[in-house]
């Protein structure tokens, strides 16, 4: 039986009820195109919040924890040997808090193929001094270049070059919220006061503004060698090492690895900030459960629309059979009409759907969070395509595939007899 | 002797809905190449069921039915399609024609699901047909701009398009005024005549009955003369 024979009843069929089929495929494309722009937009969304933590943070943390001994001197007495201690109000010991031999390890860290950068980390709770009020606030030790290449620092920087940290001496990065605090302006000094009590004059040289109030207030970026001057610490003073991969999702196996051979403490991100990725995924499966329903939705529609067809056309099927055309080829016609409503109501949904996303992206989107967004964030991800695409001409053919076989099943003598 | 095109033996067809009621009481017939044979009876005797029956659209009987010597009880539905196909004519009391379609398209159908000829060449057949019945000049009209006894000729013609082994038909002229009876009428004779076409029609008009080369009357689901 050649297709084109059954194309073309096919066709005559849905131009005779133009304006029900047109609505079908609407249907279709109405579903198709919010599928998309839904997608679009949500996942977008997904990876502006996601990147507003995870692109600022190291794949993995290795540092020293501050804790108690595990081998406290009782244990290696011979004489209780055979005893089960308990021992009460045992205190951390050592408080060292850098890491050991952190310049080789780093060194050695930078040899591994599986990881795009490491820098280095030196954290410091300091008092700034205004005036007559000391605000506390926190002065992390950085290598900027690293710092701007792993973590895209310079996306926060709003006042100011970052890169001047390594230029100028003796020069700080405060944030936003702190400076206005302390009415304090790029050029002017700042007096940083450690725990231990040393005193330093720094030169701001930037402001950065995270969109996190909490951190604006409080987080400020020195250079490496200005920390370990302010903390009258050596040029080997590390506190901590940060490694971005080019894999995210190898950081917990490397950190358990690395975690052992250093004899460091190691944190991954899935471990640090695993309601991010919770939080990705659940607005993910609300898209998706969206754009699903609109699209079994427009299932029915055509499920309807073809249902009212075979009723109009029972005549029309019924001499088909009687004039040679079997059960196979009638349900044949209506599936080619339920298929070719879903491949048009696809193709302009796709369309319409890419257009809409278009159009979301160009909508003004500024926040004081997020200095670098300037329209709503939207993903144009090709799987999204594929995936409306499939499932649009998945549904339109179950919702063909009934009435169809409805269609096959008409018994000639039934319609004919009853005129 | 030659195969007959049409043969029936032992038919019985029973009613089953509300109370089980014998509609077809053990019909036995043949119809023979070019014969011209017409069923009478009064309404309810059950010539239109037999139709059906013989017509290979009703498969639910006891019997046998042989057309062109082959036995269609050992067909599935697809291969019976295929049979009334090719091998039967139809036309309705009324006529059944696609408003979807031309009038042209509407007698190249069969010949198109058949595909033994191309495009051109059943396009070429179809306005024979037509011809043949004088409403060529109605070929590009859609079938719902036609006249009622316009629309038989084009169902006619339909019927002939794969050169049928048996054009059969129920009450055709049913619809139709005496004019138009008469000129369907015709040009059944014509072709029984004429092309050596098998015909076998079922109607209630004694009239035209009395014109057919045989007639066959029934009465209760049996066949009282041949």
């Amino acid at each position: 039986m050649k297709f084109a024979l059954i194309f073309d009843i096919a066709r005559s069929l849905m131009l005779a009820r133009f304006r029900q089929t047109l609505i079908a495929a609407i249907g279709v494309t109405f579903s198709i195109t919010m599928f998309i722009a839904l997608l679009g937009f949500m996942n977008g969304l997904n990876s502006l919040l996601d990147g507003l933590i995870l692109n600022r943070t190291p794949h993995i943390r290795l540092y020293n924890e501050i804790k108690p001994n595990e081998k406290q001197p009782l244990l290696l007495s011979e004489e209780f040997r055979n005893s089960y201690p308990f021992i009460h109000s045992i205190k951390p010991s050592g408080g060292r808090i850098e890491i050991h031999n952190a310049l080789a390890i780093m060194a050695e860290l930078k040899k591994d193929n599986r990881i795009l950068g490491v820098s280095p980390k030196i954290v410091s709770q300091v008092f700034f001094n205004s005036g007559s009020v000391d605000i506390t606030g926190v002065i992390n030790g950085v290598d900027i270049d690293q710092e701007t290449r792993l973590y895209a620092f310079n996306d926060y920087v709003i006042d100011g070059k970052s890169s001047d940290l390594k230029l100028v001496p003796n020069s700080i990065i405060l944030g936003k919220a702190a400076a206005q605090t302390m009415m304090l302006n790029i050029g002017d000094l700042v007096q940083v006061t450690t725990p231990t009590g040393e005193r330093m004059q720094l030169k701001i040289v930037a402001f950065f503004q995270s969109g996190l109030q909490e951190l604006d207030k409080t987080q400020s970026y020195a250079s490496i060698s200005t920390t370990q001057k302010l903390m009258g610490k050596s040029n080997n003073y590390i506190s901590e090492i940060q490694i971005k991969l080019h894999d995210m999702n190898k950081a917990p196996a490397l950190a358990k690895q690395f975690a052992e051979i250093f004899n460091v403490q190691a944190t991954d991100i899935q471990t640090a900030n695993s309601q991010f990725e919770t939080g990705s995924s659940v607005r993910s499966i609300i898209s998706y459960a969206v754009g699903i329903t609109l699209l079994i939705v427009a299932g029915f529609g055509i499920y309807n629309i073809l249902n009212m067809m075979i009723y109009e056309k029972l005549d029309t099927i019924a001499i088909l059979k009687a004039t040679g055309f079997s059960g196979k080829d009638v349900n044949r016609i209506f599936i080619t009409i339920a298929l070719t409503i879903g491949i048009f109501g696809a193709v302009f949904g796709l369309l319409l759907g890419y257009l809409s996303s278009y159009g979301i992206d160009q909508i003004p989107f500024e926040t004081e969070a997020l200095p670098t967004i300037k329209t709503y964030p939207v993903a144009y991800n090709i799987s999204f395509y594929v995936i409306g695409g499939v499932f649009a001409l998945v549904t339109t053919y179950l919702a063909g595939f009934f009435p169809a076989r409805k269609a096959g099943r008409v018994d000639p003598v039934v319609i004919i007899r009853g005129k | 002797m030659e195969t007959p095109a049409l043969a029936a033996k032992n038919i019985v067809k029973y009613f089953s809905d509300p109370v089980t009621v014998k509609v077809l009481n053990d019909v036995s017939f043949s119809v023979n190449r070019g014969e011209f044979v017409s069923v009478i009876g009064k309404s309810g005797c059950g010539k239109s069921t037999l139709l059906y029956i013989l017509s290979t659209m009703d498969t639910e009987y006891q019997g046998e039915l042989y057309i062109d010597g082959e036995n269609m009880k050992l067909k599935d539905h697809s291969q019976l399609a295929d049979v009334r196909n090719e091998k039967i004519g139809f036309v309705f009391q009324f006529h059944y024609l696609l408003n979807e379609f031309s009038v042209l398209k509407n007698v190249m159908l069969p010949a198109l699901k058949l595909a033994r000829l191309s495009h051109e060449e059943i396009e070429f057949k179809a306005m024979e047909k037509l011809k043949l019945l004088g409403i060529e000049n109605e070929a590009r009209k859609k079938a719902n701009q036609l006249s009622g006894g316009q629309k038989q000729r084009v169902a006619i013609a339909r019927a002939l398009i794969n050169d049928p082994l048996i054009i059969m038909g129920d009450e055709p002229t049913g619809n139709l005024d005496k004019k138009n009876s008469d000129i369907v009428f015709d040009i059944f004779k014509q072709l029984a005549s004429e092309m050596k076409q098998t015909l076998l029609i079922v109607t209630h008009d004694q009239e035209f009955a009395n014109k057919t080369d045989r007639i066959i009357e029934m009465e209760d689901g049996a066949i009282i003369r041949q």
